[in-house]
């Protein structure tokens, strides 16, 4: 936009002088974004800050006449409650489990796609269904599928079994169908850096002695690092976030609630707004936190970044 | 160090496009040989189906007499550098050339001592813990040269690796590339579009056109001695002139003028049972102008065209009025060299004079040409009727 506009400005700047010139294109530069920086502001700036203040305050809709402000006591309360750092330890661990998983499986996938000679738009077309299917009927296709007695899958293991009332394999039925969802995501972006990988690097890989997975690990994997990484802050903050399969499969009963479903029990079904916005503010601050770590390791590892420090 | 040897070795594809049809080499043991042709001969797929990188459909390759058909690459002991370098661009480039001797185990003393060595002999020590991305290209080509070395292979493959250079830093380099050869005597298969670099770098160079093989033989004798016509036109620069000719009662009749056969020409044309249409070609340094020669037998007046003053010699170019000689191989000459469409009237003669010369761009100029040094080739298939190899 502003490259098209260059020229007549830098002409009139001659004719001018410079710095109308640019006061001229600075302020047009302003006058472009403005519209858009105000939807953001209205959209997201606005309902950030209004749950911080919400957060500061005791306010409980049920008890509307207690409104009061009280500073930090709401987060001193979630800090120091157990079913909190529950609900957080159970959403780190799916978190961390399913991530790991759709990495593996996504690269996987994205290998087979990449590699694919025949047929190659339809074979990616169908991987990416499961993506395309709306989160909550997948989830119930799931739970169906785990009911006791009547589901498909649900004397896989034993006989009569219910798997969704029992912890541990609840969260791994959540993991599932979280992975079941996300890996052609995964898989998209993975392929996107594995298209990065010119292929005369893997020749002379080859010609240098590597073996195929010599190849994959020593060349392709640092090679297609950034898209990797990518990919991984990007499924890491969604799956931090995870709610619909949990509400629709266990609905957070046998302690599988993530900190999303504490806040939603707190702040809809509880109707207390000072305790929800607290939670949703902290759920802001570990999402926040993971994104400022990746890029942080970002900054490390991009290409020219590290050299820019050897040199 | 070995002896590499193709036994008709076919590349069809499974589209049942042929890419390499029977071709034949043995290149002995230390050689440096050259495959040249145009883009789409087939050159570079004969270099892959050496490196393993592609399968060979049909036909043998021996290293050092073992067939090595169905060994992949990293079981050849084959070094190979790539046109684009192929540097690891996450890894300095001490880690790029010690990336091989790592792969193969090699303890770390050794390692570092040969990469050492290899930098030294390249002029890259001071480089050696720099990022590819930060090296210019005659570095990065350098680098990937010293990737092929440490590992002292039985052989190296370089494909087209001086053409992303330019022009300058390709001439250096080639003569830096021959004298590394030379100095480790290890057997070098060059694959090349440039014929520049086929003639000055290779002990032997094979002539590639559309998968076959069209004549191999030292740079010297593919120019003095060409198979046919489409080695004539490739080797050599400014390439050979092309003329139609009629062969008649013991004489040429060409647009330059008639003129008697030498007698060494007339025994090659009868034994070579010649038709009578026929193309002449004759290299550029055959022609004289007319002044400087005694004994003019074999002249022509033409006017200059274009005249390009190299200091040590005379650039003439001069239009011939009349017919321009045709053939499948002269087309495939001139798309290959991209002056398909420049189509003039009449053909266009390129001749190198002394310096001494008086010719005068825009002004007549009485021309001689070395009766003996013509060659004539059969416009059906392109052989070369007074070839005497």
């Amino acid at each position: 936009m502003t490259r098209t506009l260059d020229r007549p400005v830098a002409r009139r700047a001659e004719r001018k002088g410079l710095s109308e010139g640019k006061k001229a294109e600075r302020k047009l530069g302003w006058m472009l974004c403005a519209p858009a920086a105000l939807v953001m502001l209205a959209v997201t700036g606005y309902p950030i800050v209004y749950s911080v203040w919400l957060s500061l305050q005791r306010y409980d809709l049920r008890f509307p006449d207690q409104r009061q402000f009280i500073g930090i006591d709401n987060y001193v309360t979630v800090l120091t409650n157990s079913y909190w750092w529950m609900a957080f330890g159970v959403t780190t661990l799916i978190t961390v489990i399913s991530v790991a998983i759709e990495l593996v499986l996504g690269m996987a996938l994205a290998i087979v796609m990449h590699r694919t000679l025949v047929m190659r738009g339809l074979v990616r077309t169908v991987a990416l269904i499961p993506y395309g299917i709306v989160t909550v009927v997948a989830a119930f296709s799931w739970r169906y599928a785990w009911t006791q007695d009547t589901g498909y899958l649900a004397d896989l293991f034993a006989p009569g079994a219910a798997l969704l009332t029992e912890r541990v394999p609840a969260l791994g039925i959540i993991i599932l169908a979280e992975v079941w969802k996300t890996v052609p995501f995964m898989a998209l972006l993975l392929m996107a850096g594995l298209a990065l990988v010119p292929d005369d690097l893997l020749k002379a890989a080859s010609m240098d002695g590597a073996s195929a997975w010599q190849r994959f690990v020593k060349v392709t994997v640092p090679v297609m690092k950034p898209a990797i990484l990518v990919a991984l802050l990007f499924r890491t903050l969604d799956a931090f976030r995870v709610f619909d399969n949990i509400f629709v499969l266990t609905n957070g009963a046998q302690q599988t609630g993530s900190v999303s479903m504490q806040t939603y029990n707190n702040l809809i079904k509880g109707l207390n707004l000072g305790i929800g916005s607290t939670m949703s503010v902290l759920i802001f601050l570990a999402v926040a936190l993971i994104a400022f770590l990746f890029i942080k390791v970002f900054g490390t590892a991009a290409p020219g970044g590290a050299d820019e420090r050897k040199r | 160090m070995a002896e590499i040897v193709l036994d008709k070795v076919t590349k069809r594809y499974p589209d049942g496009a042929l890419a390499v049809s029977d071709v034949d080499i043995e290149i002995a043991d230390g050689e440096f040989l050259i495959l040249v042709g145009p883009s789409g001969c087939g050159k570079s797929t004969t270099l892959n189906m050496i490196a393993g990188l592609e399968d060979i459909t049909d036909g043998e390759l021996r290293i050092d007499g073992q067939r090595v058909n169905e060994r992949a690459p990293k079981d050849r002991d084959i070094a190979m550098v790539f046109q684009s370098y192929a540097l690891y661009p996450h890894m300095s480039v001490r880690e790029n050339m010690a990336f091989p001797l790592r792969l193969a185990k090699v303890d770390n003393q050794t390692v570092n001592q040969k990469v050492d060595e290899a930098a030294r002999i390249l002029d890259l020590t001071q480089h050696l813990d720099r990022k590819p991305a930060n090296l210019s290209g005659g570095q990065r080509q350098r680098v990937a040269m010293g990737r092929a070395i440490v590992r002292d292979p039985k052989a190296f493959l370089m494909d087209e690796p001086l053409s992303n250079l330019d022009a300058k830093l390709r001439v250096q380099m080639r003569t830096s590339v021959s004298k590394l050869q030379k100095r480790l005597g290890t057997t070098t298969v060059y694959v090349t579009h440039d014929q520049t670099e086929a003639m000055t770098l290779g002990d032997r160079v094979v002539v590639m056109r559309g998968g076959h093989v069209q004549q191999i033989g030292s740079p010297q004798f593919l120019y003095e001695q060409p198979a046919n016509l489409f080695v004539a036109g490739f080797i050599g620069s400014p390439s050979m002139n092309f003329l139609p000719a009629t062969l008649e009662n013991g004489g040429l009749s060409t647009p330059l003028g008639a003129f008697p056969l030498t007698d060494r020409i007339r025994l090659l044309v009868e034994g070579a049972n010649a038709p009578r249409e026929v193309i002449m070609g004759l290299r550029p340094e055959h022609f004289e102008d007319a002044a400087l020669v005694d004994g003019q037998s074999t002249t022509f007046e033409a006017t200059v065209d274009v005249l390009e003053s190299m200091g040590s010699d005379k650039f003439a170019y001069f239009t011939v009025e009349g017919e321009t000689a045709t053939s499948a191989e002269l087309e495939e000459l001139a798309a290959d060299a991209g002056s398909a469409d420049l189509t003039d009237s009449g053909a266009q003669i390129v001749t190198r004079l002394s310096a001494a010369s008086a010719a005068k761009q825009g002004t007549p100029l009485d021309v001689w040409f070395d009766a003996d040094k013509v060659q004539l080739f059969d416009p059906a298939d392109g052989r070369n009727l007074t070839y005497s190899g």
